[in-house]
């Protein structure tokens, strides 16, 4: 690694952390700002004494100056003692337990709209302009249309509810039952697909018909290396690295809370719907605790897309080098 | 001309306006040398039947959401919040419950009442379908319109100034885009709707639509501000810029009267997808209970209304939900046959 290399890593690792400490200190803010979400006064119950809101906000520290909540709250953050207002659990402990789900649906998810994106995007650049592609053109954009919930409802309801193929939700664990937790999962990973097969497929054909007409490929080509040839090791290979970025990026945000609607509609359980029900009961230490994870796999995903960048293309690092 | 026209300006002020795929293109008959960018991507997009039609398709159901007050006094004589539980109307002669004893409601009629059926409180499906419409409309539209605008202004200040303002505005643009997208948008959304919000003299109400608009214009800005901050990177070194400072033009100006002019086809390429995103993005966030606020309508809320009796009356889900994508649909189609006129090398990404 040369020492450009080096420094590039370094100041893109410090401004990760900056970033994670300003979606902190927003996320605080969201929720201690606003008025009426005090959360002493909603913790009390529905007609509070006003003694039984000084006591509670005395054991919660909340009459403290914000910084310092905020301290205690990041503090108990990392040590992994932070404690839901509502319900008094763990809220690291209920994020483990959702862990396993929300990367079951991702990880499936993510092979699928790769698999079917590369196969169908590859498809419609070699049979471009002709009723197939435009087919799969129709049929991409209608997916990029639809929202994921909705698809979903639909899913659950005609193939779960009514032809009774697919259980409507829930999840089995793996290691309890492999064919079962597969098969809970087909209709969640379907739905979650739909959206990136669409928007990955229509991205690698254009990059593939670009890279077609690119000097080296018919070089290539005159060379008289075979057709199958030409296509995947020069066309192919040049035209994957755009849709492997933001497979990385899409995957990180997927992992970080962008599954929280599929997870609702089919009762995964996973860190989304977690999310999602803490933020309806205005439960600020899990909400924060959720972003948080959110954001770090966000941010690392950016990270690692970012670094394998620089590694491949040193104008990248040259050109962070000259910006500053 | 169809075109839009601040194109017109740009190109009679005589800035340049490069555009690689006027050269790509030039092979053919229809694109005539001496004509302005803005009216080649007019006589493309006439060319382009697919994109028309979804045009036309999309102006259908905005027209149609407007109509909404004559639809609802005139044919199916109700308001979107009124309920009918304990009504009966008559189709085929024969007088139907609204909503039967079960708690079904009706389904579609296809007459003036309950055109499309009833809800569970036996509101009118219909007219709550272009009532709602109009408020994912509004939000979509001015959420888009919002990003930008702010988009734009951060993306171009980085981009000319460069240095210390770059580096600020990229840490901005980068803590946005390392949020979750939902989850800042949900917990945003449920924050404000409990309490409203109130900056100086303004108030916004904790179930205003502004609330939901707000937070899709700046979910997106980074979206639109990153390639505009790029562009303006690699103009502020072109010899039109040079020679404006040359005269003696402030910086500001130089922004705005030279290289705005520039960016302006990313914007127009940028609005149509933004507005179809923001609409699934209002839905998402509606789903969740942070969108707009019931009783008031929308295509969010109405499914997520359906979805929890999708059991009992599946229309509830699937009516709102087919309108959604309709519009969403036609403005992604409207919008990929503007930016292939306009820059068909323009990568566009954005995500819901």
């Amino acid at each position: 690694m040369s020492s450009g290399m080096a420094r590039f890593v370094i100041r893109r690792l410090l401004s990760m952390l900056l970033v994670l400490f300003a979606v902190s200190v927003i996320v605080f803010l969201i929720f201690n700002v606003i008025p009426n979400s005090d959360p002493a006064v909603r913790m009390a119950g529905k007609i509070p004494t006003e003694t039984q809101v000084e006591a509670i906000r005395e054991e919660w520290g909340f009459d403290e100056p914000l910084y310092v909540q905020y301290a205690t709250m990041m503090k108990k953050l990392f040590t992994g003692e932070t404690i839901s207002y509502s319900n008094q659990q763990n809220v690291t402990e209920e994020i483990w337990k959702g862990l396993p789900r929300t990367l079951s649906l991702a990880v499936g998810a993510a092979l699928i709209w790769m698999a079917f994106a590369i196969a169908l995007g590859l498809y419609s650049a070699l049979r471009a302009g002709r009723l197939s592609d435009r087919f799969l053109n129709v049929l991409a954009l209608i997916g990029i249309s639809m929202p994921v919930f909705w698809l979903g409802a639909l899913m659950s309801y005609y193939l779960g509810h009514k032809l009774g193929i697919f259980p409507t939700g829930g999840y089995v664990e793996f290691t309890e039952n492999p064919l079962d937790w597969f098969w809970h999962l087909v209709m969640p990973w379907t739905a979650l697909s739909v959206l990136f097969i669409g928007f990955y497929s229509r991205v690698l054909r254009s990059d593939v018909l670009e890279t077609m007409g690119e000097d080296y490929v018919r070089t290539a080509r005159a060379k008289g290396l075979s057709e199958r040839r030409v296509l995947l090791k020069h066309v192919l290979r040049n035209s994957l690295i755009p849709i492997i970025t933001l497979w990385g990026l899409d995957f990180g945000a997927v992992i970080g809370g962008a599954a929280i609607l599929t997870e609702t509609v089919f009762s995964l359980q996973g860190v989304g719907e977690y999310a999602a029900e803490s933020i309806k009961q205005t439960d600020l230490p899990p909400i924060m605790a959720v972003t948080m994870f959110g954001a770090f796999f966000i941010v690392i995903f950016n990270t690692v897309v970012d670094v394998a960048y620089a590694a491949l293309d040193p104008r990248i690092r040259l050109d962070a080098e000259g910006s500053r | 001309m169809s075109v839009p026209s601040q194109g017109e300006e740009a190109g009679a002020s005589g800035t340049e306006f490069s555009l690689d795929s006027a050269e790509e293109l030039s092979g053919d008959p229809a694109e005539r040398p001496g004509l302005g960018p803005w009216r080649l991507t007019g006589r493309r997009l006439r060319r382009d039947k697919v994109a028309l039609v979804a045009g036309a398709v999309f102006v259908l159901v905005v027209a149609a959401c407007l109509a909404a007050p004559l639809w609802a006094d005139h044919v199916a004589n109700t308001t979107p919040e009124e309920n009918h539980l304990s009504d009966q109307v008559t189709i085929d002669g024969e007088k139907t419950d609204v909503v039967d004893l079960r708690g079904k409601p009706i389904g579609p009629t296809w007459n003036g009442e309950f055109f499309l059926g009833a809800d569970s409180n036996g509101r009118d499906i219909m007219v709550r379908l272009l009532y709602g419409g109009r408020n994912s409309l509004v939000i979509g539209i001015a959420g888009a319109l919002g990003t930008i605008l702010i988009g734009l202004v951060l993306g171009l200040l980085a981009g000319y100034y460069r240095g210390r303002t770059d580096s600020v505005l990229r840490w901005v643009l980068d803590v946005i885009w390392a949020f979750p997208v939902i989850l800042l948008g949900v917990a945003l959304g449920t924050a404000l709707a409990l309490g409203g919000l109130s900056i100086g003299p303004i108030t916004i109400e904790g179930d205003s639509l502004a609330i939901p608009t707000l937070i899709i214009a700046v979910i997106y800005i980074p979206y639109l501000a990153r390639p505009v901050r790029g562009q303006a990177l690699a103009l502020r070194e072109r010899e039109f810029v040079e020679a404006a400072r040359a005269q003696g033009m402030g910086s500001l100006r130089i922004v705005f009267t030279e290289i705005l002019p520039n960016v302006s086809s990313t914007l127009v390429v940028f609005l149509p997808l933004l507005v179809a995103n923001a609409i699934l993005l209002e839905a998402s966030l509606s789903f969740l209970g942070a969108g707009v606020q019931p009783p008031n309508p929308s295509w969010g809320t109405m499914i997520a209304e359906g979805v929890d009796r999708i059991v009992t009356a599946p229309h509830l889900t699937i009516v709102p939900g087919a309108m959604l994508v309709l519009a969403v649909l036609s403005l992604n189609v409207f919008g990929e046959g503007v930016r292939d006129a306009l820059d068909p090398r323009a990568k566009v990404r954005i995500e819901h």
